[in-house]
């Protein structure tokens, strides 16, 4: 394969010519991504699926206003055709093409140790059936097992008209498997992933195999499950899953496009007290073989640490290319995007709250009544109220400092500003999950991560 | 016959002897406008086209599939994913039940779901539009502070499916759609309210519904309070109730009952839902904005009524969800693009109205909760267990009437509780993008967790 996808003298031509209407700043982002997915479905390997995607992206910004087109055609003609198009917002601007001049290459290559490509597909399917196998082995009522095993190599280059001219090469590795178990009290489903931004060396037989087996417990357990409570409760999350909250809570509401449109009830509070002094929350795209890891954001800038949150202070937002220029400042590493078919925006990469040093049992046996929430599964935000949700997808009653009996999966609402002042016990046991982030229809990889820690009260919508 | 299907035919030729062969194709164009301030924020213009191949071989103990899929139709990409699919075959467990569709006899509807207009207005007409709204939602009401996208967009697409069992299907379909998201504040507290207008053409939006929408649906919010918890009835608007058909249409999946993740699995006869809710899908009804003459398989569409007067008549299957189930395929696949093989689903969903309107229904419920938007739908419904919860804001509903606005709550059952529950359909049929219809649907019994 080619080093660059695209020649660095075409890709000059092609920048100058979507500047040529007046066009203040110009990029090209050029993407190559190959996919492989299987699906394991009682047993049966339903289908191996092997895709490719591979075309340009091409924006143009002059004022406020970006202008934006896509082409799968990578010749210099088809390049050309979608840089005139996102041109075309430039109105009355002029001026003719202009001369701009890439330096050398600043290639990213992917850290993967096993590439994707070198995987025999059998035995991929050799560790889909054997993790079947121990899932079934956990107990008889487990009547339904799907597992997914997918990786993904994508290939970028972009180059801008401020000279940034940067590849990067990142694989990505999937396993997700989820159970069902039925019995007197209906079915009940239990779910694991494991994914990072590694090859195929991520999928150790030992992980799989506890994944396997976390499923299969997790939906079993369920099956006695209780109506959770309703109304407001002590919650302890269980390291790792709980990190979602943070970003639901305050997270999305960190991105600077939200701030600066003052759609988030976090705008102008920098240097303010935003949460219990026992939060500190960073992103960061540079915990290496993390879902949300990445060398390069998607518009060329290297990852970076960032902290948000220090002590309860908030000390910045996260910053992607355009929203910085308004501001004058410079990104964070943090502008991403779903495909060359999508423009870039904010997002996150890794979101965690540092650990603290409370021992997780202790923090459990001095909760008199409480939830303790061993996985959560998903969440979504206001940003403009601060409201969020959160589901458990496995959690239990916490009775005079004890984990008791299992609760059914509901959702957990609270407002960012006030869930994050009650957090009043952080501990040790750190560890983080893999997740998919939507906003404004785009879907990217991130992680999530705290250690245990409890939240003095939050609203639990159980159904009893 | 359109340059695509001859397009997909011609792929179509070079099926080897030993095998069925599938291809499906789509093109499509998309237009996106986002106004800010007065002015164009963001402007994507794009084409973009792509392809699906499965291919399928027979073997001792059944047939194997294996697929690839490109976005692209350039000669090397649809060589690449000929050759992918082939290789991946083998890797495929043999299995009777896997099969390709073949004609049923049933002709499909005429339907015409494509307006030129979406080619042929200017884009300057489009630009206008989104910067109209944005206009229209801040200049509505001194409560609003801020508009955070006013957005216009449109599509035209076009899909074939061909395959060697017979399968011959195109079909086009256009779009146009504005939506806007208003910030409304009392000086201490914001509140957000979409709105939002879509049709078959920039000509069928209505601009003005779409601002005032939203603008009601923001400021109606101020000033609202979190209630304590407490079980009462809640009225669900039509959009929260389109979301909740959309769910129990996946539990009608013949796909998700055969595969043991239906609640209604084994079910087939029994009174699962009130008496007065009859749930049918219908994708050859044109008002529907995802209508089609043709399923993911190429088969023509049907009505199909999966719920009569409450009682759980039938699934919806495709071609192998119906073999495993020894049915026939009721026209019910559906493809997620490309890169999606077809499974059975609902795409457009349909309750029988009621006979009352939504003031006679808040009338009659007398007190509850009005739910004017759902939260944490896909975090907090397990449409296997069935259980329940999502957050929601709304309104109280007291003395027959509205009445103060609330927030931070929960409602929360399990859907299966929720069915019998259902205490009135309105007949306030509100056509919406997506894979339901939706009309206000009253539900009592329902946990409202607040402080």
């Amino acid at each position: 394969m080619q080093t660059t996808l695209v020649e660095r003298d075409v890709l000059e031509r092609v920048l100058g010519t979507a500047m040529e209407r007046g066009g203040e700043f110009a990029e090209v982002f050029v993407e190559d991504r190959t996919t492989t997915s299987a699906v394991l479905d009682q047993r049966r390997i339903e289908e191996l699926s092997s895709g490719r995607d591979r075309g340009a992206g091409i924006r143009v910004v002059v004022g406020d206003t970006t202008g934006f087109a896509h082409t799968a055609d990578l010749s210099e003609r088809g390049l050309l055709a979608a840089a005139r198009s996102a041109a075309s917002v430039a109105r009355g601007g002029g001026g003719g093409v202009r001369e701009v001049a890439l330096g050398a290459l600043a290639d990213h290559p992917t850290r993967a140790t096993t590439q994707p490509r070198d995987v025999d597909k059998a035995k991929k399917i050799e560790l889909l059936l054997h993790a079947d196998d121990v899932a079934r082995t956990e107990g008889s009522s487990i009547t339904q097992v799907q597992i997914g095993l997918g990786d993904s190599t994508r290939r970028f280059v972009v180059a801008n008209s401020e000279g940034v001219f940067a590849a990067d090469h990142q694989v990505r590795t999937r396993f997700n498997i989820s159970c069902v178990a039925s019995g007197d009290t209906g079915m009940q489903t239990g779910y694991r992933p494991i994914a990072g931004t590694r090859g195929f060396e991520l999928l150790t037989m030992e992980a799989v195999e506890e994944a396997a087996r976390g499923a299969a417990r997790q939906a079993i357990t369920k099956l006695d499950a209780r109506p959770a409570p309703s109304g407001d409760l002590p919650v302890v999350l269980a390291g790792g899953s709980g990190g979602i909250l943070f970003h639901e809570a305050c997270g999305h509401g960190l991105e600077a496009d939200a701030i600066l449109k003052q759609a988030s009830v976090y705008a102008g509070k920098v240097g303010q007290q935003v949460a219990s002094s026992l939060v500190t929350l960073v992103d960061d795209g540079t915990v290496v073989g993390e879902w949300g890891y990445l060398a390069l954001d998607d518009e060329g800038r290297p990852g970076a640490r960032n902290v948000l949150i220090e002590n309860g202070v908030l000390t910045d937002y996260m910053w992607d290319y355009l929203r910085a220029r308004k501001e004058g400042r410079s990104s964070s590493g943090n502008g991403r995007r779903q495909s060359y078919q999508h423009l870039p925006m904010v997002r996150m990469t890794n979101t965690y709250l540092l650990a603290g040093d409370a021992d997780a049992d202790e923090i459990v046996a001095q909760t008199p009544r409480g939830v303790y929430v061993a996985q959560l599964g998903g969440g979504q935000v206001n940003t403009a109220t601060g409201d969020f949700v959160f589901g458990m997808t496995s959690a239990f009653m916490i009775e005079d400092g004890k984990i008791t009996s299992p609760l059914r999966d509901c959702n957990l609402i609270g407002n960012g500003p006030e869930v994050l002042q009650r957090v009043d016990a952080v501990a040790t046991d750190f560890s983080m999950t893999p997740g998919t982030c939507g906003k404004d229809g785009q879907s990217v990889p991130v992680g999530t991560g705290q250690a245990t820690m409890r939240l003095t009260g939050v609203t639990i919508g159980g159904a009893s | 016959m359109s340059d695509l299907l001859e397009r997909a035919e011609r792929i179509l030729e070079s099926a080897h002897g030993d095998e069925e062969l599938e291809v499906y194709v789509s093109t499509g164009v998309d237009t996106e406008v986002q106004a800010y301030q007065g002015q164009i924020e963001q402007l994507a213009t794009a084409s973009s086209s792509g392809i699906g191949i499965r291919i399928l071989r027979d073997g001792v103990a059944g047939a194997q599939v294996g697929t690839a899929w490109a976005g692209s139709l350039d000669d090397e990409a649809v060589e690449e994913a000929l050759r992918e699919a082939r290789d991946n075959v083998r890797f495929a467990t043999e299995d009777e039940f896997i099969a390709f569709a073949r004609p049923d006899g049933v002709a499909a509807v005429s339907l015409e779901l494509t307006d030129d207009a979406v080619t042929t207005t200017p884009l300057d007409e489009k630009i206008a539009m989104a910067i109209e709204l944005e206009r229209m939602v801040r200049a509505g009401d001194s409560r609003i502070r801020q508009v955070d996208s006013a957005n216009y967009s449109d599509y035209v697409a076009e899909a074939a499916i061909v395959s060697s069992t017979g399968i011959r299907a195109s079909y086009a379909r256009s779009g146009a759609y504005v939506s806007v998201e208003a910030i409304a504040s009392d000086g201490s507290n914001d509140e957000t309210g979409w709105g939002l207008s879509a049709g078959r053409a920039p000509g069928d939006l209505d601009i003005a519904k779409a601002a005032n929408d939203a603008i009601l649906r923001a400021t109606r919010m101020l000033g609202s309070v979190k209630p304590a918890s407490m079980k009462c009835t809640a009225v669900f608007d039509p959009r929260s109730a389109a979301t909740l058909l959309a769910i129990i249409g996946g539990a009608c999946s013949g796909e998700a009952v055969v595969r043991g993740r239906s609640f209604f699995a084994n079910r087939i006869g029994e009174m699962v839902a009130a008496s007065m809710f009859t749930l049918f899908d219908d994708p050859t009804d044109p008002r529907h904005f995802a209508a089609s003459a043709f399923d993911g398989e190429g088969l023509a569409c049907r009505r199909n009524v999966m719920i009569e007067g409450g009682q759980l008549k039938a699934f919806v299957y495709d071609t192998v969800s119906a073999r495993r189930a020894g049915t026939s395929s009721t026209g019910s696949a559906v493809r997620g693009g490309i890169a999606g093989s077809p499974s059975a689903g609902c795409r457009a969903l349909q309750l029988v109205p009621g006979d009352i309107d939504q003031a006679e229904i808040f009338r009659r419920v007398g007190h509850g909760v009005y739910v004017e938007s759902l939260m944490g739908v896909h975090s907090g419904v397990n449409p296997i267990s069935g259980d329940f919860s999502v957050g929601v804001t709304g309104l109280m509903i007291r003395d027959g009437q509205l009445a103060e606005p609330v927030r931070e709550i929960t409602v929360a059952s399990t859907l299966q509780r929720m069915l019998l529950d259902i205490v009135h359909v309105g007949n306030d049929v509100e056509w919406l993008p997506g894979s339901a219809a939706g009309q206000t649907v009253a539900i009592e019994g329902i946990a409202l967790s607040g402080s």
